[in-house]
């Protein structure tokens, strides 16, 4: 598998999971805010990467979310996480 | 641009909630009479969001002492711990609370939330891994972030969380330091503290159980859930508040670590701040005796809280946790949480509003907390005002 056909699999499982925290039912894409969006708060984005830790079997510790904003970005952690695994 | 400007979806949502009435955030007491009635305007106010669980802030003999510590060694301490505001009440308090608990040593600060600082950030470092429950309070968040440790969080109150993240980490690599609380504070549900033990255990991690809520509460001896569930031994460190059971302002930190006392010359939350005025220290004292020689006290708030637990149940409410003296009411969503909250005061009654961000699940919930100080009266009076503002207005359950 190519690193873009990769990336497009792991943004279609993330949007996935997402689909009960979109209750607007918006297009999930790299620049979908989790906030402004989503409008999802701290502490549920929180709760939704027990989920992903939990499904990759990788730990992400919050300290890497103080700079994530979008799905793309959080996409990119869980990235790292599964290639260091 | 403007500092502000960051704050603008806050402020939108603060000046939301406060159109539906009082400012939830703003509520100024004028006079406080007892542990459980306060006074706004003329209006007479049942409190049931204190965290006064034993009532001791009125006790005569608590009063006496902070007056006594006032007169003998001034109003304040001005300086830190490490310098000239260590008193001999700080010491005595020390040695109490230790001999309470068993334990060789224990540090006192200025307040709880200093102590997680202190123990958190003081202990941890950027080698290090901090294992977190999802619903730990913000002190333990914030210190985490201070620590410059790894910070991993585990589903609230689930040991198999705790044991995938555990397994996850090199063995070798890092110091594990696992965080959770006795008695959490906005649902009043209990961690499962012997399924932890068992967990940390099995992958050498220290474990730091906050009693900040459960302290005077529960255990044989008012020590807190790792007492009533027979595994203080097994706790490393013990943290707490005196600003709670204790009726005081402070905060400790207990444990039989053999190098605990180092935190006095590494943990900056105890070293750059004043020391606890001897008027507070006194008083902390002096309620650590009154929960020595009043175990009634436990058993009165224990009947109190299922007291109130039975009747809000029975009227109909959505509880978020067996009966405990912290007994959360799930209103729904935050527009129903404040309406309601509004017409409880109305009605002579303070409980504590929590809405998203920040509680747990995103729920919106009216937080109770029992004191043994109530009368059954009280309570009642508590129970028929929720069930006088749900008549009011949509009851919860039936909104769902």
């Amino acid at each position: 598998m190519t690193g873009t056909a990769a990336h497009d699999e792991l943004m279609g499982e993330l949007a996935g999971m997402l689909s009960k925290l979109n209750k607007s039912g918006v297009t999930i894409t790299r620049a979908t805010d989790f906030n402004a969006d989503l409008n999802v708060d701290s502490v549920a984005v929180m709760d939704f990467v027990l989920e992903v830790e939990d499904t990759y079997d990788i730990s992400i510790p919050i300290n890497l979310l103080s700079e994530v904003t979008t799905v793309g970005e959080f996409a990119d952690v869980v990235a790292r996480a599964r290639a260091e695994n | 641009m403007d500092l502000f400007d960051k704050f603008k979806p806050i402020a939108a949502a603060y000046e939301e909630l406060r159109a539906l009435g009082g400012d939830p955030f703003k509520v100024s007491f004028d006079r406080i009479v007892s542990p459980t009635i306060g006074v706004i305007g003329n209006a007479e106010i049942v409190l049931a969001g204190t965290n006064n669980y034993l009532g001791l802030t009125f006790d005569p003999n608590v009063i006496a002492a902070a007056q006594t510590g006032a007169a003998e060694f001034g109003a304040g301490t001005t300086g830190s711990r490490i310098a000239n505001g260590t008193y001999s009440p700080h010491k005595l308090l020390e040695q109490e609370l230790a001999a309470h608990f068993g334990l060789d040593q224990a540090i006192v600060f200025t307040t709880g939330y200093q102590a997680n600082l202190a123990v958190v950030a003081g202990l941890a470092g950027p080698q290090d891994v901090v294992l977190i429950d999802a619903d730990c309070h913000a002190s333990i968040y914030d210190a985490c972030k201070l620590s410059g440790a790894q910070i991993v969080r585990f589903a609230h109150n689930d040991p198999a969380s705790l044991d995938r993240r555990l397994s996850r980490l090199d063995p070798e690599a890092s110091n594990k330091m696992v965080i959770t609380e006795g008695l959490y504070s906005m649902f009043g549900d209990v961690s499962p503290l012997a399924e932890f033990i068992e967990v940390k255990k099995r992958h050498n991690a220290y474990l730091v159980v906050d009693e900040a809520h459960s302290f005077g509460v529960f255990g044989p001896n008012g020590l807190g859930l790792a007492e009533a569930d027979g595994v203080l031994a097994d706790c490393d460190i013990l943290v707490g508040t005196f600003s709670k059971s204790l009726a005081g302002i402070g905060g400790f930190a207990a444990s039989s670590l053999p190098q605990f006392d180092l935190l006095r010359v590494a943990a900056r939350a105890y070293m750059f701040t004043a020391s606890s005025s001897a008027a507070s220290v006194e008083a902390t004292r002096a309620a650590l005796r009154e929960i020595k020689a009043q175990p009634e006290l436990r058993d009165q708030i224990w009947a109190n809280a299922k007291r109130l637990h039975a009747g809000l149940a029975g009227a109909g409410f959505k509880l978020c946790a067996s009966p405990s003296p912290v007994i959360g009411v799930d209103m729904g969503d935050p527009g129903k949480a404040t309406a309601f909250w509004n017409a409880l005061l109305d009605e002579g009654v303070y409980v504590n509003l929590a809405i998203p961000p920040g509680t747990p699940n995103s729920t919106s919930l009216l937080r109770c907390s029992v004191s043994a100080a109530h009368s059954a009266d009280q309570i009642d009076h508590i129970i028929k005002s929720f069930a006088a503002v749900g008549a009011k207005l949509a009851p919860p359950d039936a909104a769902e």
